[in-house]
């Protein structure tokens, strides 16, 4: 039914916002983390976002499709922020030491747009219980 | 058309109210979406779908409109098509994004609101035409 179906596609929206909101805490918690080697350095990750694709129409149950999948967490090729810190233990020769490349600004947008867009799919699953339940005392 | 049926008593509601729910479901999708890369916002052409269903439906009196199968193999017409769902079309954006990501919240926020009303109005139409029965059925 498709009403119910709904709630699978809201729900896969959720998942996946949560996933990109986890990335962008991961990627704020971890702004300022240093590593003595550069190359382990923290790097910002971000999610990829696909539509999931409907069964053919020859299966006889057609999986709900539609919702949103990650299909993968990929980390930026954004070049590391390098600090003049002479007296850091991680400096390297001539003194600088690597800090992750995560773009706070970035972080913030991200986080407002993934919780904004979690709200919207929490209220379009509550408006499509709402109808569900009026089809169900439909009569009475 | 002597006979009494549900399907001459209810009148076009219930696929109406089929069809929104359908549109329910198309809309979520979209608004699902929103971050994905690449996707492309679709609706249902509700008058099309409508008239196309109401005269497919047995009340009209057409005849069965069903492939003839002369082989137990061969494919029905009626489990290889998921109507709808066949017969979306792509919304024409006002402002493409530059991800190619065609889905404007705020429109799809407003369709969705506006079915929500309407599917409420075709069950109220369908909550009458019980009541009526009902009535009837008693003899009041």
């Amino acid at each position: 039914m498709a009403l119910l179906d709904v709630f699978d596609v809201s729900g896969s929206a959720m998942a996946a916002q949560s996933v990109r909101l986890n990335t962008t805490a991961s990627n704020l918690a971890n702004a300022q983390s240093v590593a003595p080697n550069p190359q382990d350095t923290y790097r910002a990750q971000h999610p990829i976002f696909a539509e999931q694709l409907a069964a053919t129409s020859m299966d006889e149950s057609p999986a709900p499709a539609g919702g949103v999948r990650v299909v993968d967490l990929v980390e930026s090729e954004a070049p590391l922020n390098l600090r003049y810190e002479p007296h850091h233990p991680y400096a390297d020769d001539e003194g600088y030491v690597a800090y992750p490349n995560v773009s706070v600004v970035e972080e913030m947008s991200n986080m407002i747009s993934a919780s904004r867009s979690f709200q919207l799919n929490v209220e379009v699953m509550n408006t499509a219980r709402t109808l569900a339940e009026s089809v169900l005392s439909l009569g009475k | 058309m002597n006979t009494i049926s549900f399907e001459n008593a209810l009148g076009p509601h219930a696929h109406a109210l089929q069809l929104r729910a359908e549109r329910t479901e198309v809309l979520a999708r979209n608004i699902a979406n929103a971050d994905t890369p690449g996707f492309l916002a679709r609706d249902v052409d509700f008058r099309a779908e409508l008239s196309r269903q109401l005269e497919s439906s047995p009340a009209s009196g057409s005849a069965d409109r069903g492939l003839a199968t002369s082989n137990t193999a061969h494919l029905s017409l009626k489990s290889a098509e998921t109507p709808v769902m066949n017969a979306l079309k792509y919304r024409v954006p006002l402002m493409p994004s530059f991800d190619g990501n065609t889905v404007d919240v705020q429109t799809e926020q407003a369709e969705f609101a506006e079915n929500n009303l309407q599917f409420q109005a075709s069950l109220r139409f369908l909550d009458g035409k019980f009541k009526g029965l009902l009535r009837a059925i008693k003899g009041e």
